[in-house]
């Protein structure tokens, strides 16, 4: 327990807020890394995630990405792309590699979204006259936010987890000074440094989920029962009244 | 092409050493989360709760997950007991969640008729709900496995050799087939235990139709990634 300790103590220690890597700065370096890549990511994939969603064409493709992705490791994706591309544009290497990382998940969260609401729903939709346009933007968009927020969660978490990886490449964020602690044997430092990364993901994963239950349209959450599925059968079970035979 | 015939053998003793390192975390999480699924399916002060921490676990990037496991647990840093478990501890966070989900789709009138037919509650479970539980439990199994297989690379970095070394390895050389064939293996592997996965699945589950299951694993599988 002393090493955690340590690691507070380095974390508020005073060193920590001067140089070019103090900590703050490795915390904007990390968030912007995964903002900006969650972004991209998110203007590829949100319009095709809607359009298989939509149409229903391309679905096995949607399914196949996310499974393929699943199995790329993505630390090895990194290098290999840093080594492709050149090292002196490692940083547009390791961009492309979160991008190619976090679309999977916004993919399937935006097809997911849409293929989740309710076909009566969309056929109400089309029989009151609404252009398929209008189907997409007023009913299938929005019953669908939740899920497309949950797979942009997802996306920014793997995001989160594989820029520590990539400070292997030397490319800063908050995996720098484990890495780094690597070498020299600094387990106070190491320690601090998951620890805040551990801080930040919990953060960025309460926010998303807070904003998952934000985006439920209000009509949804009026209609809303609990659990019904179990409640309701422990109930039959208990109050069920057998049948009288012969009396009819 | 030149790297990959001279080093065939390499490859191939870090595939079987990396196979070796992912058995375990797959084997130990599904046990463990039989129970686990178990509890946070059957009372609901314990869903919230294990779903919670199982979630937040789940959201821990793995290098830092190595690098807080061994003084929390007393383990060597670089050791392969401390990627076994911070893999073991996402598999479980992966198939928890599943096993909860499975047990609650079982419909509750085939879950009464068991119980009226005399089926105590340790009968039912495996008789009953477990077997008709299987096809999501085995899309969560899936999952699990694919990405521990897919997390074993990153044990490089704290010393546990597998496929990973050839990332690393690779990097320092800078021989982009070295990599090319680490990431390729790992897929591979990832594919061949996915397939065999889905064979056991139909061996064990054979009344399962295999259209609908498959249509119903996809979907499942998205909605999943999607909320994980």
């Amino acid at each position: 327990m002393t090493l955690f300790a340590q690691a507070f103590a380095w974390i508020f220690s005073p060193d920590r807020l001067t140089g070019s890597t103090s900590l703050p700065s490795l915390v904007g370096q990390h968030l912007f890394f995964t903002l900006v890549s969650v972004v991209i990511a998110a203007v590829i994939a949100v319009p095709a995630g809607y359009l298989i969603g939509h149409t229903g064409r391309g679905r096995e493709i949607a399914v196949g990405i996310s499974g393929a992705a699943r199995a790329l490791p993505s630390f090895g994706l990194i290098l290999l792309l840093v080594i492709l591309i050149g090292v002196t544009r490692k940083s547009e290497a390791a961009y492309i590699a979160f991008v190619l990382l976090a679309i999977p998940s916004i993919l399937a969260g935006a097809y997911a979204g849409i293929e989740a609401v309710d076909r009566r729903v969309v056929d109400a939709a089309r029989a009151v006259g609404m252009t398929e346009w209008q189907i997409l933007m007023r009913v299938e968009i929005p019953l669908g936010l939740p899920l497309l927020i949950g797979g942009l969660r997802a996306a920014t978490l793997q995001v989160v987890a594989t820029v520590t990886l990539a400070a292997y490449i030397g490319l800063g964020g908050l995996g720098l000074p484990i890495i780094a602690g690597l070498a020299l044997r600094r387990f106070d430092q190491m320690l601090g440094a998951a620890i805040v990364i551990v801080v930040l993901a919990l953060l960025l994963d309460g926010a998303f989920a807070l904003l998952e239950r934000l985006v439920v349209p209000r009509g949804v959450t009026a209609g809303r029962t609990k659990d019904v599925r179990t409640a309701s059968s422990r109930r039959r079970a208990v109050m069920g009244t057998p049948i009288e035979e012969g009396n009819g | 092409m030149n790297w990959l015939i001279n080093n065939w053998p390499l490859v191939l003793q870090l595939g079987v050493q990396h196979i070796r390192l992912s058995i375990t975390p797959i084997v130990l999480g599904f046990v463990i989360a039989i129970p686990l699924g178990w509890l946070a399916y059957r009372f609901t002060l314990t869903r919230g709760l294990l779903l919670t921490i199982a979630g937040l676990l789940y959201t821990i990037p793995s290098l830092a997950m190595f690098v807080i496991l061994p003084p929390l647990l007393g383990i060597s840093f670089l050791s392969e007991i401390n990627l076994t478990i911070a893999l073991t501890i996402y598999a479980v966070a992966i198939m928890s969640r599943s096993v909860a989900d499975a047990l609650t789709s079982v419909d509750p009138a085939i879950r009464q008729s068991a119980t009226a037919v005399g089926f105590g509650s340790w009968r039912r479970f495996w008789s009953v709900e477990f077997p008709l539980a299987g096809p999501v439990i085995l899309a969560g199994l899936r999952v699990a496995a694919v990405s521990t297989i897919s997390l074993v690379t990153v044990g490089i970095l704290i010393g546990v050799d597998s496929l990973g070394y050839l990332f690393t390895n690779g990097s320092q050389r800078r021989i982009v087939l070295e990599i090319l064939a680490g990431v390729v293996g790992v897929m591979i592997i990832a594919l061949i235990v996915d397939f065999l996965l889905v064979r056991l699945g139909r061996v064990l589950m054979p009344w399962v139709p295999r259209q609908s299951r498959s249509f119903g694993r996809n979907q499942r599988q998205l909605a999943m990634e999607a909320s994980s």
